[in-house]
């Protein structure tokens, strides 16, 4: 065990993970996330907290995720952008994370804050999330901040994971990206929402055939539709999300009061195709603002009950 | 100062036309010696192409009064050097952005084409011109005493 | 080059506020190859400067003068030499020429009538792009000569990002994905290997991160 979260358990024990997705509210209210957390609660073995995504501002990942942890409701997976800080306030933000109890940590570059609602901000980038990786890992393992100097006990222990997007152009370049996150010592990985499960399995035979899905876990990324109108936004603007016209014209032809029903039956279907593919170790429901809709899919999907270790 | 402009009832616009050479210039001829009448109060300055024209022509020429300034360029894909009409059509757009900058209405410049044997078209623009000058009233410049400029560039060969 | 553009006129005359004698003040390297401060565009704007307050019946007096480089002092001894008969000078040089000719003038405002924006290469006629930030510690032989810090919008090293697809930066369509670029270059040059490797955090202490820099070269000193 490198971290001994809930979520390395379930992996290393060889089960089917779940994981979803839990937004932070654009406000101070700790209730937002007890009620989204009791949601998921039973339905899902961790759940990521977003960190001010799309360069919104919102409560921090690390402190919605203290919320959940005190409340014993789930195990939270802290999201942790290079974006808003630089090593220093990321190491400090780890050591802070780790001693409220939280152990896994997802590092993400971010999107560019040029899209939030501050689009005048100053970015960091200080490092990258393969960067961030490794700082994690060398924090864990080698016992050291990034300068080299010693960490004292007690040291963070995370269930360190990254994030993979397959299918955007050039492909080629995705797999070596992802070999390189896993030596950077990613345990886990988390892929973008996928629809072309044919190209996601190409796209997995190349990883594995690297020997990459040996050692690293890789979940992949569910995003429940909601309307043809959502999938057809995310086909054109998301980058690496190919939605299948075949799956726009079901969402389109099951009308607008059933398009919801069709696009959650759709990521069932999607589960169990996924579940199939070589090197799937689990999947990542990202249900945006739709949480009180994963329990439904993870039991159509047959994926209850959630093992507890 | 020009005696039209004290009384204002009596407003005659000082335009100043930039005339291609190979275009323009050549109408203005054949408008002439076709007797066509047009507005005397266009002054015409020849240049060898639409494309000599330089923003700072146009501004000086506002500074010194002019109540309007139009360049006056061969049809587009005509210009003798190719596309130096099209340079000044690009260079009078942009001077009309420094003339709203410093709150001149940029109406007061203009850019026209016309081939050399378009005389009544040369006629015609200048008419035009003058009266939509005429309505705008004169150039607020005109009533300035600037002070006298000093220009001096430390730059070799400037 | 040093790549700027000429600030709005009402915010020249913003900065100008009450100074009655100016000197604008161009310089004749960078920013007069990008049209922004040179001979040209000093005449440009001292002519809609005499025009914009000449409507107004504002009394200034604005002169003109351009040198060869704002960034060295024997070219710009002519403006410090004027400085007592002036009120303020108003530079269209680079910010660079701006600090220097402060640094030297005590009692005398120098005013910025450009903004700097970056190290750029003409594109084309009319068109420049950002290539270098003066990041102290060059990485292009690893990059294919493609600067990741500068064209790439997070200055990843180990990119391309989850946001880049079919070679488009996430920020816009009109953005080409800098490590896109590189990747195909890479390819090209036959040195995939370089992407292939982690490129380790970086010591941005090289850049304007570690403080203002100066370079001294004691074989060059008088």
């Amino acid at each position: 065990m490198k971290a001994g979260s809930n979520l390395e358990k379930v992996l290393s024990s060889g089960e089917f993970a779940v994981t979803a997705e839990l937004g932070p509210p654009k406000s101070a209210d700790p209730q937002v996330i007890i009620e989204k957390g009791n949601i998921l609660k039973g339905y899902v073995d961790a759940v990521n907290i977003t960190d001010n995504q799309t360069a919104i501002v919102r409560m921090a990942s690390i402190a919605a995720g203290a919320i959940v942890v005190k409340e014993g409701i789930v195990e939270p997976v802290m999201q942790m952008v290079t974006r808003d800080r630089n090593r220093i306030a990321i190491q400090s933000d780890i050591l802070g994370a780790a001693a409220l109890g939280i152990k896994n940590c997802l590092c993400l570059a971010g999107d560019h804050h040029s899209s939030g609602n501050h689009p005048s901000a100053k970015n960091v980038y200080d490092l990258d999330s393969i960067q961030l990786v490794a700082m994690l890992k060398a924090m864990r393992d080698d016992k050291v901040f990034q300068c080299g100097e010693e960490i004292e006990e007690v040291q963070p222990q995370l269930f360190i994971g990254a994030a993979w997007t397959p299918l955007a152009d050039p492909k080629e370049i995705r797999v070596i990206r992802l070999a390189k996150k896993v030596a950077a010592g990613a345990d886990f990985i988390q892929t973008q929402g996928v629809y072309d499960v044919k190209s996601f399995a190409e796209s997995m035979k190349k990883a594995c055939d690297m020997g990459l899905c040996e050692d690293t876990y890789i979940l992949a990324g569910i995003i429940p539709l909601k309307s043809a109108g959502m999938a057809t936004y995310m086909q054109k603007s998301v980058p690496g999300v190919n939605v299948p016209d075949e799956m726009i014209k079901r969402l389109k032809d099951a009308g607008r009061k059933r398009a919801g029903a069709e696009g959650r039956k759709i990521a069932v279907e999607l589960i169990q195709q996924l579940r199939e593919v070589e090197g799937v170790r689990g999947v990542h429901i990202m249900a945006i603002e739709w949480e009180e809709r994963v329990p439904g899919i993870v039991e159509k999907a047959g994926l209850l009950p959630r093992p507890s270790l | 100062m020009s005696s039209n402009v004290q009384n204002k009832g009596a407003f005659e616009p000082q335009i100043i036309a930039f005339c291609c050479h190979y275009c323009a210039y050549a109408a203005a001829d054949l408008a002439g010696s076709a007797r066509i009448q047009y507005s005397p109060n266009v002054k015409i300055i020849r240049l060898p192409c639409s494309g000599k024209v330089d923003i700072l022509h146009i501004l000086h020429a506002f500074e010194a009064g002019a109540d309007g300034v139009y360049v006056a360029a061969c049809l587009e894909g005509g210009c003798h050097f190719m596309e130096g009409n099209l340079r000044a059509k690009k260079r009078v757009a942009y001077a009309k952005q420094l003339l709203e900058e410093i709150g001149l209405e940029s109406e007061r410049l203009e850019m026209y084409n016309m081939s050399s044997a378009m005389g009544g078209e040369f006629a015609k623009v200048a008419d035009e011109m003058t009266e939509k000058i005429s309505k705008l009233g004169p150039n607020p410049l005109k009533f300035v005493k600037f002070a006298k400029q000093s220009r001096k560039s430390g730059k070799e060969g400037s | 080059m040093i790549v700027a553009s000429r600030k709005p006129l009402d915010e020249i005359i913003e900065i100008i506020g009450d100074y009655e004698k100016v000197l604008i003040a161009g310089c004749g390297t960078c920013v007069e190859v990008c049209h922004a401060g040179g001979e040209k565009e000093v005449e440009i704007l001292a002519s809609q400067l005499r025009m914009k307050f000449g409507k107004e019946g504002i009394n200034k007096e604005f002169l003109s003068d351009t040198v060869e480089r704002q960034c060295e002092l024997e070219f710009i001894e002519p403006f410090l030499e004027k400085a007592e008969d002036l009120d303020a000078i108003l530079s269209m040089a680079c910010g660079v020429g701006v600090n220097f000719l402060a640094d030297r003038l005590d009692s005398l405002p120098v005013l910025p009538a450009l903004d700097t924006t970056f190290y750029g290469a003409t594109e084309e006629q009319g068109v420049w792009t950002e290539k270098c930030s003066g990041c102290g510690k060059c990485i292009l032989h690893l990059t294919g000569g493609i600067c990741p810090i500068t064209r790439c919008s997070k200055s990843i090293l180990n990119g391309p990002c989850g946001g880049s697809d079919g070679g488009k930066c996430e920020i816009s369509a009109d953005v080409d994905c800098a490590w896109h670029l590189i990747y195909e270059r890479l390819k090209a040059l036959n040195q995939l290997e370089n992407i292939q490797a982690i490129n380790p955090i970086r010591d941005w202490s090289t850049g304007l991160d570690g403080g203002p820099r100066k370079m001294v070269r004691e074989d060059l000193r008088l």
